[in-house]
């Protein structure tokens, strides 16, 4: 019994690496220097397949980069006596700090709910949150809240006929990072769908990372506080003895 | 020209910084205020996180009161020996501060109580002292030579420990000095600023100081308690950003000289008239904020808050 589970397994895998994802990318890392303004990672491949191209509906591609993943807390504003005070909160167990969805085609068309419910790929389903409290109604309203808050920053993207396809074979597509991105590891997934059905899956991280005086900097601040601590306030003993120095300059002559 | 900030992890125009840091430095140069309730809601405004925001400014504050203060130093209008005894107190006040503040945290309204703090200490201090130097302006302008009587401090006059403050021209206990300083220290660290917009007022109007000299001695104590503040947070919280502490500190710091020679040019009683309008427009915008429906009902912040 176990054996046939195992075979129907492999059959299924076979099937499904009939066409793969051979990617390049522009840079494979991202560094954060002090005069980072954001950048644009070039995303390009190539479907590599072993038999002829099958019938049915054509290839569409699906990039899904996202940012570490952290927990927040989401707060809603009330009206109490008279003013507006944060009332209730829900814990949003894990959400990303920057999601960017590209696809070839109109997103409901190149993946299905059903897929999409499997792989995660919409910027709600990665969003996970059941820490919401039971008392709540509205406790989507908060997922929903963080989305829309971090569309207008531009952290969450949803670019949908941006990936451009040729032949059923090459794509490309970019995709821009914004100027307040985090450190740490980006997942960057790559989904070829025929008729909204995944048929392969590919994935590979983008390291985004503080160099030079960033890391330094940073590094300092964590590692040695006190030391951090007191060379920012010499800095500004320093520049407040150095501002008031020129200016007495000024004034002689 | 865009600079990304390591702690704040943000990125942000190196411009805007200099320039807020800039005005706001006059205006800590001209009041002896350290600008910190000006700045640091305008730190928020431009997407700082507040957190970052707080600490960070605390470091600015020291930087334009200590150029502020060599200013005041030179004139003579520092008070140390009162500088001193209110600072006794500051330290103190500074570290229950942050025990309120910790606690407060744990009951999760932080915020709320915070921008309530802001209002009612901004809305009376300005208040008074707004109507204190119209009253000012009034008397000068009328019974032109009516001798300016010092109020009476029938209870501050009675207590002991009396020391003589000579450049104040004051004998006075220095029990009211301790608990200006330590009430003035808890509020500060409860709202993240250095103090100055309620220690000044009380300078005058509680202990009888002459208004040129509460100016350089606010700032004096001012640099121990935002130092102080600086390194709690630095070792805490991991929250000081010394970039963003640079770009404003440039700014404050040539902004504090070019307003204490501002100040030196201006009658008292304009200064404080000035000072009170600026107080009440903060917090009217901060009463705002409070009262009207905001844009976005939701917001979001780091896990953790409880």
């Amino acid at each position: 019994m176990r054996f046939a589970l195992a075979l129907v397994c492999l059959i299924v895998a076979t099937a499904a690496s009939a066409e793969n994802v051979v990617l390049g990318l522009s840079h494979k890392s991202v560094s954060i220097t002090t005069n980072f303004d954001g950048s644009e990672i070039l995303i390009f491949g190539a479907v590599k397949r072993e038999a002829a191209l099958p019938a049915g509906p054509p290839l569409e591609v699906v990039i899904a980069v996202a940012g570490p993943q952290q927990p927040l807390t989401v707060r809603r504003k009330a009206k109490r006596l008279g003013i507006w005070v944060n009332t209730d909160e829900v814990e949003v167990d894990s959400a990303p700090a920057f999601y960017a969805i590209a696809t070839s085609g109109p997103f409901r068309s190149v993946l299905s709910h059903t897929e999409d419910l499997r792989h995660r790929v919409s910027i709600a389903r990665v969003i996970r949150s059941v820490g919401a409290p039971m008392h709540l109604e509205n406790a989507v309203d908060f997922t929903k809240a963080v989305i829309r808050i971090r569309e207008t920053n531009g952290l969450y993207q949803l670019r949908e006929n941006s990936v451009e396809v040729t032949e059923e074979t090459l794509f490309k597509t970019s995709i821009a990072l914004p100027a307040n991105l985090i450190e740490g590891a980006y997942p960057t997934r790559i989904f070829l769908t025929r008729g909204g059905r995944v048929v392969s899956d590919y994935e590979t991280v983008i390291e985004v990372k503080k160099v030079g005086l960033e890391r330094f900097l940073f590094n300092l601040s964590r590692q040695d506080p006190l030391i951090y601590g007191l060379l920012s306030l010499a800095i500004a003993i320093f520049a407040g003895w150095g501002a008031s120095a020129v200016f007495r300059v000024f004034q002689r002559s | 020209m865009m600079i990304y900030l390591p702690i704040a992890e943000v990125s942000v125009n190196a411009f805007v910084l200099l320039g807020l840091g800039g005005i706001v430095g006059v205006l800590s140069g001209m009041f002896g205020v350290g600008g910190g309730f000006l700045m640091t809601p305008l730190l928020f405004f431009i997407g700082i996180p507040p957190a970052v925001a707080v600490a960070t400014e605390a470091n600015q504050i020291v930087a334009s009161s200590f150029s502020g203060v060599l200013a005041h130093l030179k004139r003579k209008t520092v008070d140390l020996k009162m500088g001193t005894v209110l600072l006794v107190g500051g330290l103190m006040g500074a570290a229950v501060g942050v025990v309120i503040f910790n606690y407060l945290k744990a009951l999760g309204q932080v915020d709320l109580l915070v921008r309530l703090c802001y209002v009612v200490f901004l809305g009376v201090v300005g208040a008074l002292m707004f109507v204190e130097s119209l009253n000012a302006i009034r008397r000068a302008k009328g019974a032109s030579g009516a001798p300016k009587r010092r109020r009476q401090r029938g209870w501050i006059s009675k207590m002991p420990l009396k020391m003589r403050f000579h450049t104040s021209g004051l004998y006075i206990s220095v029990i009211p000095p301790i608990i200006v300083g330590l009430l003035v220290g808890i509020l500060a660290a409860i709202m993240g600023v250095g103090g100055g917009f309620i220690m000044v007022p009380a300078m005058i109007y509680i202990l009888g100081m002459p208004t040129k000299v509460v100016v350089g001695t606010s700032l004096f104590q001012i640099i121990f308690v935002t130092a102080f503040t600086t390194l709690l947070h630095a070792t805490t919280n991991f929250t000081v950003d010394m970039v963003l502490a640079v770009l404003l500190l440039v700014g404050g710091v040539i902004g504090a000289q070019i307003g204490a020679r501002i100040g030196v040019k201006m009658k008292a009683e304009q200064l404080r008239i000035l000072l009170a309008i600026m107080v009440l427009a903060v917090c009217g915008k901060l009463a705002m904020d409070l009262l009207f429906q905001p844009a976005e009902l939701y917001s979001i912040g780091a896990a953790g808050g409880h």
